[in-house]
């Protein structure tokens, strides 16, 4: 499979969520765009990843190249996992207080 | 066309109708179901590409942790789809227009760029996304930062009931 497929899989997968996040006023929409972003990163590491692998492999058959790229991943998620659960904990906190979790709700935080 | 590409072609158009529904549903338990399909096709992806263990760790952890985190603080809150205002459809429309422009800017980049033509992904085949050369980096390579990482989650914990609390 070429891998300009997936380059323009995953840059599809970017963009929409980049819209999600211009244009839904629901701070857990926003988020989940993000998660979505991420996602999409992270099926382009992989690809390139295999990539390169399809290419050292042809020098040497046992060769491990590619294999920082799946570790990277794996550090995103872990990340990502820790990143949601303070998000959630902060956007429950909002709707604690202003009963809303509307995002122009927030503009009243540079005051 | 054969098994291979029927699949990749399949499992993309999955992923990338189901992240238009997220964007365009109105009840948000609905977004959220349709992001735990995309999970899904991308882990479909991960399995194509043999990255098993990620496939199953993007399945654990994020179709079957994260998202049921967002579906319980979702039903927590009891948002009814009817009082999230909406954007004017000005700005509905410049966010679509900046969003597209954002995708076409990249996909013109891609196709001028040269480097990668001819460059084939290893499909189905190659032991790198296996768990043992996996375990094996991680736990020469990258302990130190894998242990780095259980701190991070010991304090998120700790951020997380802290802020939940008052």
């Amino acid at each position: 499979m070429p891998i300009e497929y997936y380059i323009f899989l995953c840059l599809t997968l970017f963009s929409i969520g980049v819209i999600g996040v211009l244009t839904r006023r629901n701070a857990i929409i926003v988020f989940m765009c993000v998660e979505l972003m991420l996602n999409a990163v992270n099926l382009l590491l992989v690809a390139f990843s295999k990539m390169n692998y399809a290419a050292a492999q042809a020098m040497s058959p046992t060769t491990t190249a590619g294999i920082d790229a799946q570790v990277f991943v794996f550090f995103i998620m872990v990340v990502a996992a820790a990143e949601v659960s303070i998000g959630l904990a902060i956007i429950v906190m909002i709707y604690r207080n202003t009963h809303s979790i509307d995002i122009n709700f927030l503009n009243r935080l540079k005051n | 066309m054969n098994t291979l590409e029927i699949l990749f072609f399949a499992l993309s158009a999955l992923a990338i109708v189901s992240a238009v529904m997220v964007l365009i549903s109105k009840n948000p338990i609905h977004s959220v179901l349709w992001l735990i399909l995309v999970f899904f096709a991308i882990s479909g992806h991960y399995i194509l590409l043999n990255a098993q263990f990620l496939a199953i760790v993007n399945i654990i952890v994020y179709a079957g942790a994260i998202m049921v985190l967002f579906l319980f603080v979702m039903m927590l809150m009891n948002v009814k789809k009817d009082k999230e205002p909406q954007k004017q459809l000005l700005v509905k429309l410049v966010g679509v227009i900046a969003g597209g422009s954002f995708l076409t800017l990249l996909i013109a980049l891609v196709k001028q760029n040269t480097s990668f033509n001819g460059r084939e992904v290893l499909m189905k085949e190659g032991s790198i996304g296996l768990i043992h050369p996996l375990g094996q980096a991680l736990f020469t390579d990258y302990v130190v930062p894998f242990e780095i990482s259980s701190v991070l989650f010991l304090s998120a914990m700790v951020g997380a009931v802290i802020i939940g609390k008052k």
